[in-house]
């Protein structure tokens, strides 16, 4: 049986050789199904590692409340914010005020956003100074008119000068520049290179900008994460008597709901790219069954010649299967192609699924037999005499 | 016992309301080794009672034995085999098969018999030097004139060791250079010991037969 097996896929292969037009018009459902299926999970899967790994570089213990309350009774005050430091489980506290600002230096003008904040801001958010030095206890007593530039905004305004220790205007208030940023690079959320610093104090005297509507805060420890942001929940909300006032999130939480999205969103599409296998596989049927009557003759030949009915129907089974596995190989080798190419276009690493190529081509052997099924059950099923008389 | 026995055998064909008795109770006995020869004009019923020898049809009445096995009683699979085993076919049209070349023609009784590859070639090689087609073994069969198919066709039908040779019309599609050639073939069979039932609307061929059964409206003469 099995040898039988093997002279039918030696017999399929010949057949799509002699008709090779054919054969690929016939498997180009399959392959553009598997091909998409395969290019979709890839490349979904490589912009959520690219995701990820950015969401990560946020650090897992940094927790992030953000404040929306307008009235003094629904935010925090400075000292009520840096008190939260002395609790459980809390490392260091970063309040911050923002808002937009237009920078001007040496004739260039930049608009920018800026953070009012304290001197803890540069190790919760993981920010280095390049030159100079960061914001000091000092300068948020005296409410000092100090800046820190980012990357893009050094870029934007230096003209290849040194701007440490220059004085920059932002708004109408002259600012010495007392450090430069270094490089973060971009990340999906937000240009965090494109923004100034400023001790929070200045920015609540000389923005006239008093409501803190962002905590940064850096847990102890990544374990206990879960534990901190509960506690800082429930304090929070006794305090603030309003949950929808304020919302605490962390890393992880914003991982998951990305991982969500991007998991939903692949399967989605590959559901879609599904369907092309699917009509691939009427394809198949369809030119399965042109081929058993083109072949009614070869078929009464074969069972005069003594062909049971199972060896007709291993016959035309194989071959549909050997239609769809090549369609599906080469709908593997075209998603291989797209995935790298899409990969260089969007600058991620390609993360090819062998996963997604392995259950594609499962499927498309699947859709073989499926589709095959008919017309070789079609084929088996004709009478000797019948098929032999069939001009 | 005969190697074929048929004995009151009827095929009736219904289209519609019409009834067409295509053999009327038709007996007939063929010992091992014989060269009989089946004659009669077109519509006669000798394509029906090659078809029904040759386990592709069943009767609507009587017996057939072939080889001490009643055919009536197999079920499809055991008619294929029987088919495989103990019947050689050999067609006017020739039915080669066109994607194949001469020795993969010959072989193919063979592969549904299961025998092993180089067996198979070994087998099939032979068949086809007895033909005198050694040298032509790898073209396809339109690469080949009619009488080297039908030579091919013969090497296909006694490759297996049939015990039967059912010919239809062997020669009907040759010229007769070709059809003396074949019949030739048939014939050197005949005398190695294959029973050999030859249909023919042709006397002169059919008197190359030790036997000759002729055939009008569905009934033997």
């Amino acid at each position: 049986m099995i040898h039988s097996h093997f002279q039918s896929f030696r017999l399929a292969m010949r057949g799509i050789r002699t008709n090779r037009l054919r054969s690929i018009l016939t498997m180009l459902g399959v392959i553009i199904g598997v091909g998409s299926v395969v290019t979709l999970v890839s490349v979904g899967s490589g912009v959520k590692e690219y995701i990820s790994s950015q969401i990560e570089s946020i650090g897992s213990n940094l927790i992030i409340v953000s404040l929306r309350g307008r009235t003094g009774a629904t935010t925090l005050s400075l000292n009520e914010c840096l008190a939260l430091s002395d609790r459980n489980g809390i490392d260091k506290v970063a309040p911050s005020i923002s808002g937009d600002v237009t920078v001007k230096a040496d004739g260039n003008k930049h608009e920018t956003s800026y953070e009012g904040t304290t001197e803890d801001y540069g190790s919760v958010r993981n920010y280095k100074v390049e030159s100079g030095r960061f914001i000091s206890a000092f300068d948020i007593e005296y409410g000092q008119k100090v800046v820190l530039l980012g990357k893009t905004v050094t870029d934007e305004l230096s003209n290849g000068k040194n701007l440490l220790n220059t004085i920059v205007k932002i708004n109408v208030y002259n600012f010495k520049v007392i450090g430069l940023l270094a490089e973060k690079g971009t990340t999906i959320i937000g240009a965090p290179d494109d923004k100034i610093l400023m001790p929070i104090t200045t920015a609540e005297r000389v923005m006239g900008n008093k409501t803190i509507r962002t905590l940064f805060i850096k847990s102890d420890n990544p374990d206990t994460v879960h534990a901190t942001i509960q506690a800082l929940n429930r304090t929070l909300s006794k305090k603030l008597r309003d949950d929808n006032a304020f919302s605490v999130i962390n890393q992880q939480d914003i991982l998951s709901t990305l991982n969500t999205v991007s998991r939903t969103l692949t399967l989605f599409l590959s559901a879609i790219a599904s369907i092309s296998l699917l009509v691939g596989g009427i394809g198949i049927m369809n030119i399965m069954l042109v081929s058993v009557t083109e072949r009614t003759r070869e078929i009464g030949i074969r069972k005069a010649i003594g062909a049971k009915r199972a060896n007709i129907l291993s016959q035309f089974l194989v071959e549909s299967m050997v239609l769809s596995g090549i369609g599906g190989l080469l709908g593997i080798g075209i998603g291989i192609f797209c995935t790298v190419l899409i990969a260089r276009l969007i600058s991620i690493d390609p993360s090819l699924s062998i996963s997604a190529m392995l259950f594609s081509l499962l499927f498309s052997l699947v859709v073989g037999v499926v589709f095959g099924m008919y017309p070789a059950y079609r084929a088996s099923n004709l009478s000797p005499i019948e098929a032999l008389r069939f001009e | 016992m005969p190697l074929i026995e048929i004995t009151n055998l009827s095929k009736i064909y219904k289209t519609g309301s019409i009834e067409v008795k295509a053999l009327d109770d038709v007996s007939l006995c063929i010992d091992k080794g014989e060269f009989v020869a089946i004659i009669g004009p077109s519509g006669s019923g000798k394509s029906t009672l090659m078809n029904i020898l040759g386990c592709l049809d069943g009767q609507t009445k009587g017996d057939y034995y072939l080889n001490q096995t009643k055919v009536s009683t197999l079920n499809d699979n055991q008619l294929a085999e029987i088919r495989n085993v103990e019947i050689g076919f050999i067609f006017q049209g020739f039915n080669l098969l066109h994607a194949f070349n001469a020795i993969e023609n010959v072989e193919l009784p063979l592969i549904y018999r299961g025998v092993p590859t180089q067996e198979r070639h070994r087998m099939s090689l032979k068949a086809l030097q007895l033909v005198g087609l050694e040298d032509r073994m790898l073209h396809k069969p339109s690469e080949l004139s009619g009488g080297q198919q039908q030579r091919v066709a013969i090497a296909r039908a006694f490759v297996g060791n049939p015990n039967v040779l059912l010919a239809d019309e062997p020669t009907g599609n040759l010229d007769s250079q070709s059809g003396k050639e074949v019949l030739r073939h048939i014939t050197d069979l005949n005398q190695s010991g294959v029973t050999v039932i030859l249909i023919t609307h042709d006397s002169n061929i059919a008197s190359k037969a030790n036997r000759i059964i002729r055939i009008e409206d569905g009934k033997i003469q």
